[in-house]
């Protein structure tokens, strides 16, 4: 790796807000067909460093420099967009930066061309793009418009934007988080490729099955500055993780138990979709006490349906839901009366009030009954009294009682969730989504709590996209694929490859052969 | 129409008020008066779509009209030329357009309320001016407007002759042309693709280069310009006088206009065309099917017409994506 000439290097970058040190004294070098892991938890800097690097912040301190064309070094002016690009800085959001209603071609081409010209010449443009697209096997049509487009295509539109601007240095800044396994290993090959041809590639993530697949070398950040930076090859999971975190990673051991009786039976229920949330038809599905059954799938198959259909948002348009044995109203109080937790997939605009204060979320469920309400009035003092118990029984920082939800950290909101719904002791949780976007620490903070749910004998309904997760924590999983449900699996047996495959529309028999053929051809 | 025939006692048949619609609409002054009544409508519609097309909603459009009437009509009155009237006119938009867009663009307020204020801002300063400049004329006085145009050959074509290449003057021309321009430079050129981009999703704009804060305040600027235009076409080409009162709601037509558009210039043509034919319609039938009815109820037909056709057009619009949404650097 030190044979490689430079094409970038970070010396003593320091950056602050206020009294955050966001980076302190980061030394970063990157050579030419490198592919470097940036990795981290929320917060630990990583996203500042290459905002610092693109030019959407000054550095306080330190230096850049990067390679030009012939090879040399000159810094990089500072503070400027423009001038990254110009340097051969290609930059992949976390959050896709494409017009959806402009067409591919022009989302690429966008910001290329000279300011005044009278026409614009796509002829020339169309023939670049078609070697780029035919050398990295980034197959897109440049037609229509980037909002028709999936997730995998649009992600392939940014890397050809910064390509067809000649990019010597492509960062991608979690670039997995939005892919199936499929996607992600499509995309694994083209930056493979593409180091190959020389790119220098800086891929920031938190998730170290990735970090380990793709990256030749490492390096991680905690609390701003550089704790680790090693070669690949000389590294393993758990000392990057402990490395990220600062401390032993425990790992989630999930006793088998014996399940009880049925919580939820679902039978041939159908759930008429909006936009965002997708259909569900004909789904059959039973979890039973001291039981968590996973879901999987893409987003939009069919999850959103599901969860809005126990979190008595929407009613079943036909087929038969039994609660506890039970009718089942499809309306939030009742559905918390009954006993049924939920953790909303978004927890900032469904799991909280974000203007509303920590105790004023905290009560949000409970606040109709006895001991907050008294004489029709909302004891406020027994409110807040209830609120310190959770926040100090589920590690809820980052603010006080009175403080606005929406100014806590992800996994503080996510946790103070968690305490609303898992101090009621509900008989069936729905968990969508619970652990997305945490770092580490705060996920398996959340898992480890769903675990004991069960054990203490709930039901649980995990909708998942990390598919890790699915795997570790449940005991069966179903996949949703076109809002129709598969059959529920025992997760022993299953592998994230399968459940891709699954994702992808293929019966579930087909994609256990398929996968245990692979095993055997590897063995 | 029908229904006005139906409740006027001095008409017998239906088929008769149809017959006088159908003798108005071959008559080459209804067409004429057509595009005169379109054509502020045109040079409004077109500035406000390049502001909306950039993402700025710019609601100053009827005080930037007043203001461009004034501007253009006093240059003329103490003695500058026509054109250097339209181009005082534009200018007065630029600056009022400037405002507006350093108030929303780089300083973030909302664009509703800038908006506003800019329209109170614009028709009070001109009203005070107006006032100052001329305290004591009994009516306002008159300057020598832009004449029309008479081509050769072309006016002898009949209906089209008489109302298009003999009927109007050289800022209807220059409207129509405008259209032409505006959509070439805004689907054939980069700096139309990058107003687009600004539009959509300026973060996009941003991380490509571009300068989302320019390309906003200058969209801004020449959108408030052909505003103003607009309104000194009222002043220089059609009543040749200032006077209070005299835009009278055009500048929210064109707000609306854009939207029946569908934000796009071409049909921004249409829809002023359209309304501009509704409107010369209902004159002309207060003075042939009028009678007894109130003639309010024929100076609302252009409004109805208008919003019914705003409710078929705009069901399917797709409207710029980050409209009214301010852009701050760095934020997500």
């Amino acid at each position: 790796m030190t044979a490689r000439p430079p094409v970038l290097c970070l010396a003593g970058i320091g950056k602050s807000f206020g009294d955050l040190v966001a980076n302190d004294a980061i030394d970063l070098s990157l050579g030419r067909g490198e592919i470097l892991a940036l990795l981290g938890e929320n917060g630990a800097g990583k996203t500042t460093l290459m905002n610092i690097l693109f030019g959407h912040y000054v550095a306080d301190e330190g230096s850049i420099e990067v390679a030009g064309p012939d090879g040399r070094l000159a810094p990089l002016p500072p503070g400027s967009p423009q001038a990254a690009l110009a340097a051969g800085i290609g930059m992949v959001h976390q959050h896709f930066t494409l017009a959806d209603n402009l067409s591919v071609l022009d989302n690429i081409v966008l910001g290329t061309e000279r300011w005044w010209q009278p026409f614009r010449r796509m002829g020339r443009a169309r023939q670049l793009l078609a070697g780029l697209i035919e050398r990295a096997g980034l197959a897109v049509d440049l037609d229509v418009p980037a909002g028709s487009l999936s997730v995998g295509e649009r992600q392939r539109v940014e890397i050809l934007k910064a390509l067809y601007r000649e990019a010597r240095i492509l960062i991608l800044d979690e670039p997995t988080a939005v892919l199936t396994p499929q996607e992600t290993d499509g995309l694994f090959a083209v930056l493979r490729r593409l180091a190959a041809d020389g790119l220098a590639i800086v891929f920031i993530s938190h998730k170290l099955a990735e970090v380990m697949a793709i990256s030749e070398r490492v390096m991680v950040l905690r609390a701003g500055r550089v704790v680790e930076d090693v070669a690949t090859a000389a590294t393993d999971r758990a000392a990057l993780a402990e490395a990220m975190v600062g401390r032993p990673i425990p790992a989630m051991s999930r006793e088998p138990l014996k399940p009880g009786d049925p919580a939820l039976v679902l039978d041939g229920v159908d759930v008429a979709g909006t936009d965002h949330r997708g259909t569900m038809h004909g789904v059959d599905l039973t979890v039973k006490a001291r039981e968590m059954v996973g879901i999987a799938g893409v987003a939009g198959n069919g999850q959103g349906a599901l969860a809005a259909l126990l979190s008595g948002l929407a009613p079943p348009a036909a087929g038969r839901v039994t609660l506890f044995g039970g009718p089942f109203r499809p309306d939030a109080v009742t559905l918390i009366d009954a006993g049924v937790g939920r953790i909303p997939e978004d927890r900032h605009r469904d799991g909280v009030v974000g203007d509303m204060t920590l105790w004023e979320n905290a009560v949000l469920e409970d606040y109709r009954r006895h001991p907050f309400r008294r004489a029709g009035l909302l004891d406020r003092a027994a409110a807040r009294a209830h609120t310190a118990r959770l926040m100090a029984e589920h590690d809820v920082r980052g603010g006080g009682l009175g403080t606005p939800a929406r100014l806590l950290s992800g996994g503080n909101m996510q946790k103070l969730i968690l305490g609303r719904v898992l101090d009621r002791e509900p008989g069936l949780i729905l968990a969508h989504q619970p652990t997305r976007g945490l770092d580490i620490g705060a996920a398996t903070a959340v898992q480890a709590r769903l675990l004991e749910a069960r054990g203490r004998g709930a039901a649980i309904v995990l909708i998942s996209e990390d598919l890790d997760e699915l795997l570790q924590l449940t005991d069966r999983i179903a996949v949703f694929y076109r809002g129709r449900l598969t059959p529920l699996l025992p997760t022993e047996g299953l592998s994230a490859r399968a459940l891709g495959l699954m994702m992808a529309g293929h019966a579930a028999d087909e994609a256990l052969a398929e996968t245990a053929e692979r095993r055997t051809d590897a063995a | 129409m029908l229904g006005f025939a139906v409740l006027n006692p001095t008409y017998e048949t239906v088929s008769d008020s149809m017959l006088e619609t159908l003798d108005i609409l071959l008559t080459a002054s209804f067409w004429a008066a057509t595009l005169r009544i379109a054509t502020p409508l045109i040079f409004g519609t077109l500035g406000e779509l390049i502001c909306e097309r950039a993402g700025v909603l710019n609601l100053g459009i009827e005080g930037i009209m007043v203001a461009g009437a004034l501007i253009g009509w006093l240059s003329v009155y103490m003695g500058a030329d026509l054109v250097t009237g339209v181009a005082l006119a534009f200018l007065t938009g630029v600056a009022f357009g400037l405002l507006h867009g350093a108030l929303t663009v780089p300083l973030a307020l909302s664009q509703h309320v800038s908006g506003i204020g800019i329209t109170l801002l614009a028709t009070s300063l001109s009203y005070y001016a107006y006032r100052i400049i001329l305290p004591d004329v009994p009516s306002p006085p008159r300057i020598e407007p832009f004449q029309p145009i008479v081509w050769p050959i072309l006016s002898e074509i009949p209906l089209i002759g008489p109302s298009l290449f003999a009927g109007q003057t050289a800022m209807t021309w220059l409207a129509l042309a405008l259209v032409a321009l505006t959509a070439w430079v805004l689907y054939r050129t980069p700096v139309g693709l990058a107003v687009r981009a600004c539009g959509e999703n300026p973060a996009a704009a941003e991380a490509q280069g571009i300068d989302v804060t320019a390309v906003r305040m200058g969209a801004v600027a020449v959108g408030s310009g052909l505003m103003a235009v607009g309104g000194a076409f009222l002043t220089m080409s059609a009543f040749n006088a200032f006077f209070f009162e005299m835009i009278n709601g055009r500048g929210w037509i064109c707000i609306a206009l854009v939207v029946f558009a569908s934000w796009r210039p071409g049909k921004a043509l249409l829809g002023a065309l359209l309304f501009g034919a509704f409107d010369a319609l209902q004159v002309r039938l207060q003075q042939t099917i009028g009678g007894d009815l109130p003639y309010q109820l024929f100076l609302m037909l252009p409004f109805v017409l208008s919003i019914l056709a705003l409710i078929v057009m705009s069901r399917r619009a797709a409207y710029p994506k980050a409209l009214m949404v301010p852009y701050r650097k760095g934020e997500r």
